[in-house]
């Protein structure tokens, strides 16, 4: 890992994804993936596959367990659901990212809010359409626990799960290093009924830097 | 003996007809179906047990148990009394009707054989014969396998019988004196569910022999939650859960 700042027009990939809406893509081996909050307390929801065997893909579990702890930052290997390293983050200016949360959906929006919520968009409808879209055989049943990059959600020693306001803020970035090569699902979260992103969703900017 | 944790809660009813009684082995994995209405007691029959499982619709096996749905609509990062256990579709799989144990983990996941043979050494069938050392994955691919489930159907598991708590930083700490040698969990199905169980020790048990315990199962008709359920008046969420459920079953 180079501690020179990575040059913007260098960038292999610079994307804007809206606000509510998915994103896919493969990021290879070596390269660097950064995702930027934008205006601050957004939630990305994210998944990752092994692009050559999507049957491995991120395991929020096998990720909290290698290390010992819930919280990924700075230093967390990004575990897949056969034990390897995916992807490593190297460098995190929010501090501290989830993994237990999951993803909204229209179904569990009646179970945690009310049964009127379910015409709203979620991301798990993010994702179903996305796989749907790349046409490679995947489906809800390649939807395991995903990552929330900026999203804060503590847990107490006693056990209790709180969804917080986020402790990110405009400009904040995570940046990861691919282990190997990845398709990366992302939904740029729509939920208006948490605090997680200050009930108003905002865009995100996707960077992608070739190897070193 | 240590007094029983503050937040067990006893609340089932035993009364039911009992179905089917079976022993599991240390290191046995296991799979079968619960139907709606019926209940499954797991008793460790010795202290330190752990019991991973994993939980399915067994009309549609894209339906599956959620980690993530389950513990924010509870607002708790772990499981007990009073508990629902949610599939990825705001439903019900089962819901915990008794507990004298206080605390099942569910983010811990599983160990797999890298890390069993690292920790506990290397065995093979061919010295060992059935005490040969099992592993989480592995248990749980063998049994998924039978119903045409792979490594794609590997989900966030429970962990019963164990407990992990997380300190003010995130960091894990497994309690090694949770389990106690007669501590039993009851498991109130509310749709058609498919099981899946192994009882390799937890992944984050420090001890050094590999020393699985055996587990008891014993099933009875319970019938479905009624109106005045703890476990459906534990939250307002637990209710939509159950409603959500129940639209499944409607003649």
């Amino acid at each position: 890992m180079s501690n020179t700042p990575l040059d913007l027009r260098s960038a292999v990939l610079d994307q804007i994804v809206p606000a509510g809406e998915p994103w896919m893509g493969t990021v290879e081996r070596g390269q660097i993936l950064r995702i930027v909050d934008l205006e601050g307390n957004q939630a990305v929801d994210t998944l990752f596959y092994n692009a050559h065997a999507t049957e491995e893909r991120y395991s929020a579990v096998d990720t909290i367990r290698a290390q010992g702890n819930i919280y990924l930052t700075t230093g967390t290997e990004l575990r897949s659901s056969l034990g390897a390293t995916m992807l490593t983050i190297i460098e995190d200016t929010c501090g501290r990212h989830d993994t237990l949360g999951g993803a909204c959906s229209a179904e569990s929006n009646t179970v945690r809010y009310a049964l009127e919520k379910r015409h709203m968009h979620a991301c798990r409808d993010n994702f179903l359409l996305a796989l749907a879209r790349y046409d490679h055989a995947l489906t809800k049943r390649d939807l395991p626990s995903n990552i929330n990059f900026f999203m804060n959600v503590p847990v107490t020693p006693a056990g209790e799960l709180h969804f917080a306001d986020g402790v990110s803020a405009a400009g904040r970035y995570v940046q990861l290093q691919a282990q190997m090569d990845v398709l990366v699902l992302i939904s740029n979260c729509p939920q208006l009924n948490n605090p997680c992103n200050a009930y108003n969703p905002t865009p995100i900017r996707l960077l992608i830097w070739a190897a070193g | 003996m240590p007094l029983q944790a503050e937040s067990s809660k006893v609340v089932s009813n035993l009364s039911g007809a009992e179905l089917w009684a079976e022993t599991l082995s240390p290191g046995e994995h296991w799979s079968g179906v619960l139907r709606r209405g019926t209940s499954l007691r797991l008793t460790a029959l010795e202290a330190r047990a752990n019991v991973a499982a994993m939980l399915y619709n067994y009309e549609s096996l894209g339906e599956r148990y959620n980690m993530a749905d389950t513990l924010k609509a509870q607002h708790t990062a772990f499981l007990t009394a009073q508990c629902a256990c949610y599939s990825d579709m705001g439903r019900i799989l089962c819901s915990i009707t008794a507990d004298t144990c206080g605390w099942h983990d569910t983010i811990c996941g599983l160990s797999d054989a890298a890390m069993v043979e690292s920790h506990y050494g290397r065995t093979r069938f061919q010295e060992q014969r059935n005490e040969f050392y099992k592993n989480g994955r592995d248990s749980m691919l063998n049994e998924l396998g039978k119903y045409g489930l792979g490594k794609r159907d590997l989900i966030a598991n429970i962990n019963f019988f164990s407990r992990v708590t997380v300190d003010e930083r995130g960091a894990l700490q497994f309690d090694e004196q949770h389990c106690r040698a007669g501590a039993y969990v009851d498991l109130r199905f509310e749709m058609h569910t498919l099981l899946v169980l192994a009882t390799c020790p937890h992944p984050l048990d420090p001890a050094r022999e590999y020393r699985p315990r055996r587990v008891a199962l014993r099933a009875w008709v319970s019938g479905p939650a009624p109106q005045d359920d703890p476990c459906r008046q534990r939250c307002e969420e637990n209710g939509r859960g159950f409603r959500n459920t129940e639209m499944m079953f409607l003649p």
